[in-house]
C-alpha cells in the first residue's frame, strides 16, 4: 500500500475538506476544533456536531492514537488494491476517529488497542494519504 | 388514533430467487405483485398506492402502474435506501392507508442483484461526497467492509468469537434446508464454516448474504376491510423508523451499537409488546454479525451476549425464539428485507410448513439495523385475535 498506486481512487478536495488535504501533503495531520465546546470534528464539518456552532477553525493533532477497529481485506472491490490489506479506525489522542490504512504491519500482528502514528504516503503531486504505522 | 393494528398484510407473493433470473426487474416486480393480489383474493385494479425502494437498481412505480393498467394510481413511494428503509416503505404504506390516502396498496422489491446490479460492487467510481474522501483512498467501500468493522471491534470488546458468527450461519442453513424457496438448501457444519475463505476480516463467506435475483411483494389494506378477504389479516402492530448512528463520518463512540437499540423502544411501545412477547424474529442478516447485534440492540439479550446467545441455541428451530427461520439473506435469498417481512407473514399465518414456529402470534421483522447509513426501520406483526 505504501507505493504510489495511480488508479486507486483519490480524493478530489472540496472547499470543507483542503485544509487536511493540504496538511497532509505538508506533513501536517490538521482535525478541526470548536472554539465554543472544544469539540475535534472529523470528518470536516461546516458546523460543529457537538454544538452546532459555526467557530471552527483547523488545529494540528499530534498524530499519535491507538487502534479502534480493523478489517483485513482478502477480496478487493477495486483492483488497483493489492490484497490483504488492512482498513483501520484510529483513535487519535486528541479523542476524535479516523479511517485509514495501517503500514508497517502485516496483518497477522495487528492487534485492537496497539499506539499508531501517522505516516504520510505521498500518492500524487496534490494527494498525500495519512496512513498509520506502529509506534514504540 | 394510532396506527396500531389498523393496517393488515393480506397478501404474499414473490418469484423464484436465483442468480439469473433472465427477466427485467419489471417484470420480477409484476409477477411478485400479482402473485400477492392472487394470495389476497382482490382484483389488480383494486390495486391503488405501490411503495418501493431503490438503489438505482430497479422498476420504478410508475412505469409498474402503466404495466399492471392502473390509471389512477392514487399513492406512491420511491424511496431511495438499501435495506435499512425495506420496512420503512411498509410503514409508509399503512400510514397511506390509515390516512384514507389510499385504500389497498402493494409494496414491491424487485432486483436482479446477481446478474445486473452488484451491492458494492466492482468497477463502479465512488461518488464524490465528502465521507468518500476519507474513505475510498483507503480502500473502504463496500457493507461487508463496514460490517466487518463493527465485528471486529464487538469480537474485541465482548469476547465475541468465530464460533459464534458460524453458529448463525449454520442454524440459518438449517432453517433453509426446510425451506423450498430457498437458495441454499445443504445444511453445513461449524468446521464448513471455519473452512471457508476469508473475504474481509472477521468475515468469512459464510457470513455474507447471497446476490439475488428475484422479488417480493406485500398487499396491504385496512384492517377492517382485511378481515373479508381469503387469508387470516396479519395487522401491523407496530412500525417505526430510526436514525443516527451513522457509519459514514466515522465519529460514531461506539462502532458496537446501532441506532435501532435507540429506536426499538418506540417500536414496542407502540405495538405495546416487549421482547419477550415476540415468537419469532426476522432480522436483517446481510452478515451474520447483524443478527448478534439485533438481538442485543432490540433487547432479546444483554449487550456483549448475542453471540452466546445464539450459541445456546436459543435462536434455533425449537428454542425460545427462532430467528430467520426461512434461513435469511445467508441461505434463502437477498431480497433486500421484504423476504423477511413475506416469512414472518408466513409464520403468523401457519403457513410455514415443516419450519413453523408452534403457536406464532407476534413477530419482530427489521431493517438493516443502521450502522452503515444510519437509518434503520421495522414492523411487530400479530395475528388477528
Amino acid at each position: 500500500m505504501s507505493d504510489a498506486n495511480p488508479q486507486i481512487p483519490l480524493p478530489r478536495p472540496t472547499p470543507l475538506s483542503k485544509p487536511h488535504w493540504d496538511g497532509c501533503r505538508e506533513g501536517v495531520l490538521r482535525v478541526q476544533r470548536c472554539g465554543d465546546c472544544g469539540s475535534f470534528v472529523f470528518i470536516p464539518k461546516p458546523v460543529c456536531d457537538g454544538c452546532l456552532g459555526s467557530n471552527l477553525s483547523w488545529v494540528e493533532s499530534s498524530g499519535r492514537g491507538t487502534l479502534y477497529s480493523y478489517t483485513v481485506v482478502h477480496r478487493p472491490q477495486q483492483p488497483a488494491f493489492e490484497v490483504p490489506y488492512t482498513v483501520a479506525i484510529v483513535e487519535l489522542e486528541e479523542g476524535w476517529h479516523m479511517l485509514s490504512n495501517l503500514v508497517g504491519v502485516e496483518p497477522d500482528h495487528v492487534e485492537i488497542g496497539m499506539p499508531l502514528e501517522v505516516s504520510f504516503e505521498r500518492k500524487s503531486d496534490e494527494i498525500t494519504l495519512p496512513c498509520f504505522r506502529p509506534r514504540a | 388514533m394510532s396506527l396500531r393494528d389498523q393496517v393488515a398484510i393480506v397478501g404474499i407473493g414473490c418469484t423464484e430467487f436465483s442468480k439469473d433470473s433472465g427477466v427485467s426487474t419489471l417484470t420480477l416486480a409484476a409477477r411478485a405483485i400479482l402473485a400477492a393480489v392472487e394470495d389476497a383474493g382482490v382484483q389488480a385494479s383494486e390495486l391503488d398506492g405501490i411503495a418501493t425502494f431503490r438503489v438505482g437498481d430497479s422498476v420504478p412505480p410508475a412505469i409498474l402502474a402503466q404495466s399492471l393498467g392502473i390509471r389512477d394510481l392514487r399513492y406512491f413511494v420511491d424511496q431511495f435506501g438499501g435495506g435499512s428503509v425495506s420496512h420503512s416503505i411498509v410503514g409508509q404504506a399503512a400510514l397511506a392507508i390509515h390516512a384514507g390516502i389510499a385504500e389497498t396498496v402493494v409494496c414491491y422489491r424487485a432486483l436482479n442483484a446477481r446478474s445486473e446490479f452488484r451491492m458494492g460492487g466492482t468497477g463502479r467510481p465512488p461518488v464524490d461526497a465528502i465521507e468518500t474522501q476519507y474513505q475510498a483512498p483507503f480502500g473502504y467501500f463496500t457493507p461487508p467492509q463496514q460490517f466487518a468493522m463493527a465485528a471486529r471491534a464487538h469480537m474485541e470488546r465482548y469476547g465475541t468469537s468465530a464460533e459464534q458468527l458460524g453458529a448463525v450461519a449454520v442454524q440459518q442453513r438449517a432453517n433453509a434446508s426446510l425451506n423450498e424457496r430457498a437458495m441454499m438448501r445443504k445444511p453445513i457444519s461449524l468446521d464448513d464454516y471455519l473452512a471457508s475463505r476469508w473475504i474481509v476480516e472477521p468475515f468469512r463467506l459464510l457470513d455474507c448474504c447471497l446476490e439475488t435475483d428475484g422479488a417480493v411483494a406485500l398487499l396491504l389494506t385496512s384492517a377492517e376491510r382485511a378481515r373479508d378477504l381469503r387469508q387470516d389479516p396479519i395487522l401491523i402492530s407496530g412500525v417505526t423508523w430510526g436514525s443516527g448512528q451513522t457509519l459514514y463520518s466515522n465519529q460514531q463512540p461506539d462502532s458496537t451499537r446501532t441506532s435501532a437499540a435507540d429506536m426499538a423502544p418506540r417500536l414496542f411501545e407502540m405495538a405495546g409488546v416487549g421482547p419477550h412477547d415476540i415468537d419469532v424474529a426476522e432480522l436483517y442478516d446481510c452478515f451474520s454479525y447483524s443478527v448478534l447485534v439485533q438481538l442485543e440492540d432490540y433487547g432479546f439479550c444483554k449487550k456483549g451476549e448475542g453471540g452466546a446467545f445464539v450459541e445456546s441455541g436459543a435462536t434455533a428451530l425449537g428454542g425460545s425464539l427462532p430467528v430467520n427461520t426461512h434461513g435469511g439473506f445467508l441461505s434463502e435469498g437477498y431480497v433486500h428485507g421484504l423476504n423477511h417481512v413475506y416469512e414472518a407473514v408466513s409464520q403468523l399465518r401457519g403457513d410455514a410448513g415443516e419450519r413453523q414456529v408452534e403457536n406464532a402470534q407476534v413477530a419482530l421483522s427489521a431493517a438493516q439495523p443502521g450502522y452503515v447509513s444510519g437509518n434503520t426501520s421495522a414492523l411487530v406483526l400479530r395475528r388477528d385475535s
